[in-house]
């Protein structure tokens, strides 16, 4: 067997693919991130609320109503969307003009309280999720052994990155989204209801936190608190990459995924910190972030 | 605006400045008074300290204008420098009190520095993101005791003279400590000093052209705030006689925001009124069962969308309103 620095090739493949699948859900987050603040003006806290929420969705699809993983994929999203739909027409709109430190704190109150909720109707242990049949076992690649989930989510997220990214760049609808993100009122001029492509937004930004809450669910458990946890993560991840570009925030997930991959392999403790670190160097050195402009 | 709330509150307080004075003296007296009213002192002490977290916390947001997600960071690093310098070093209270607050200095002197190279919600996550990186480390490293934290501290002889376990002296010698972290507040808001930043944080650029080196005072700022945290950790450490994880968790960074917001954001009573209601708050959900995250995510929501001058600025409003009528 192959050592590099006395680690094992396997373990070290192994490792880099875990890494690989965190930054796959680093990336889907900090996509729905950026997309909302682009438009909205607000970091959006209940995101990881809104990603556990889509965990649970389909966790309670598959235990109450027997609804399997391939359906719950599609429905949980739309659910999470539908009440991000509900959360911006309700709450957001209210608070549109005012100063954007606000918008900040109710979605954090917004996640206390969906957290809050679950755990007071689920407890707070973490539920098991099965894999599902079609995905379960792995394939031998010669190096290593690559398990069929895993490999069904870094090439997911993968797509649903790229897809949302072509659509904001290179489609007429992105067009307009982009030019609400630069001019909202001059866009509503031209006669385009840009408060509704605000709700829309939002909604879609929490569509794509539910989707990674149901990938996520047969790898980790599913738990009130796996979204905050993650979501401070992705927070680091955002000021690393910055916020102004889309394909900046994919790139970073998954690069600092593998970084924390890496970290797992040649100084265990340090994979929990080695996010925050990288995120504190890129301050000193870069402070607008790797992708961003000065804010 | 936030920032023109706050002005607006800031006059209507100086102006009411004889009314003020006189509700703050009443509620000296009970507090000096309570623990022989019955009351359960251990109660009205950890709100105390909350209070002075949260004057902490509202000297750097709603004086300086910089929302910081991470500030159970220094509140815990001084908590947990304090249990440990009285349990393993055996040094006295003020002594590890002091070490307490230096620990939360240096802590918001890197932290602050760092923070202040990105503004507005950059600002937010940076904190926050600080904050956690240093509540991995309290979970990993071997002094801070993981999951148990530091348990059974000693409280033991003020300058080597009184006994703090005694029950009146440590509520009198921890209300003494309070009460000056908050004085300390008081007069950093009417300072000079106070009335810069109250400048930067209402035009930057302005106060850039003016000459001002906006980025020294906001680390200023900073560092005070995190010491005074520090302070508020360290009281907490001879009153619970304990620091855990708890103290540096995520989740009390977000209750000190509501503990502000509540009370009143930019007002000097406002965190302390609202350190008082939350932590009764938490206490009667505690025996009733309700996760108190929903309770607190719902007091956030209704504080930004119909009580964002919290109570005392509701109630200041009122008072004003009143005498403007006459």
């Amino acid at each position: 067997m192959i050592e590099i620095l006395g680690v094992s090739s396997q373990a070290l493949w192994g490792q880099l693919l875990i890494g690989l699948i965190n930054g796959a859900f680093y990336a889907l987050l900090s996509l729905g991130l950026a997309i909302i603040f682009g438009l909205l003006n607000i970091v959006n806290f209940a995101h990881g609320a809104q990603y556990m929420v889509g965990a649970f969705c389909a966790w309670i699809a598959l235990n109450w109503f027997g609804v399997n993983y391939w359906v719950a994929l599609i429905l949980a999203p739309l659910v999470v969307g539908a009440l991000g739909a509900l959360m911006e027409l309700l709450l957001l709109r209210r608070i549109r003009d005012l100063d954007h430190v606000y918008g900040l704190l109710l979605t954090f109150g917004a996640a206390l309280l969906i957290e809050g909720s679950f755990r007071q109707f689920f407890g707070s242990a973490g539920l098991p999720y099965p894999m599902p049949e079609q995905l379960r076992g792995g394939r031998d690649l010669g190096f290593m052994v690559l398990p069929n989930y895993r490999a069904w989510v870094i090439v997911a997220s993968a797509v649903v990155c790229l897809v949302t990214w072509l659509v904001i760049e290179r489609t007429k609808l992105g067009a307009y989204l982009r030019a609400a993100m630069h001019n909202p009122s001059l866009l509503q001029a031209f006669g385009v209801r840009v408060p509704r492509m605000v709700t829309l937004t939002y909604a879609f930004g929490a569509t794509l936190a539910g989707f990674g809450g149901v990938m996520a669910a047969p790898i980790y458990q599913v738990s009130p608190a796996m979204g905050s946890s993650t979501l401070i993560v992705v927070f680091a991840v955002v000021v690393i990459g910055g916020m102004g570009s889309i394909g900046g925030a994919m790139v970073t997930g998954f690069g600092l995924g593998l970084v924390e991959g890496l970290a797992k392999v040649f100084y265990p403790p340090a994979s929990s910190t080695v996010i925050f670190a990288v995120m504190v160097i890129v301050l000193l050195l870069r402070p607008a972030g790797l992708f961003g402009r000065v804010a | 605006m936030t920032t023109g709330i706050i002005t607006a509150l800031g006059t209507a307080s100086s102006n009411r400045w004889g009314r003020a004075t006189w509700l703050g003296l009443i509620a000296l007296a009970l507090l000096l008074a309570a623990p022989f009213t019955g009351v359960y002192t251990e109660f009205v002490l950890h709100a105390l300290c909350l209070a002075l977290f949260a004057s902490a916390f509202n000297l750097l947001f709603g004086f300086g204008g910089l929302l910081s997600f991470g500030h159970v960071a220094f509140f815990g690093s001084g908590a947990y420098t304090t249990a440990y310098a009285l349990k393993v070093w055996g040094v006295t209270p003020e002594v590890g009190i002091v070490l307490g607050m230096l620990a939360a200095t240096a802590l918001g002197l890197v932290f602050g520095a760092l923070a202040i190279r990105r503004q507005g919600i950059y600002f937010a996550m940076i904190t926050l993101a600080l904050a956690q990186l240093l509540y991995f480390l309290f979970v990993q490293a071997p002094f801070a005791g993981a999951e148990d934290g530091i348990q059974d501290v000693t409280r033991g002889r003020l300058f080597g003279l009184f006994d703090l376990d005694h029950p009146l002296a440590i509520y009198y010698v921890v209300v003494a400590i309070c009460l000056g972290g908050l004085a300390v507040v008081q007069r950093v808001v009417q300072s000079p000093f106070g009335h810069v930043l109250e400048a930067i944080r209402e035009n930057e650029a302005r106060a850039i052209s003016l000459g001002y080196r906006v980025n020294s005072y906001k680390l200023g700022v900073f560092t005070l705030s995190a010491a005074l945290a520090g302070l508020a950790g360290s009281a907490k450490v001879l009153v619970l006689q304990l620091a855990t994880l708890a103290d540096v968790s995520w989740h009390l960074s977000g209750e000190v925001i509501l503990m502000t917001l509540i009370g009143g954001v930019g007002t000097l009573a406002g965190p302390v009124i609202g350190a008082f209601v939350l932590v009764g708050l938490d206490t009667s959900l505690a025996e009733s069962g309700i996760a108190s995250g929903m309770v607190q995510g719902a007091l956030f929501i209704a504080c930004v969308l119909v009580l964002r001058r919290g109570i005392w600025g509701f109630f200041a409003d009122r008072l004003e309103r009143a005498r403007t009528r006459h």
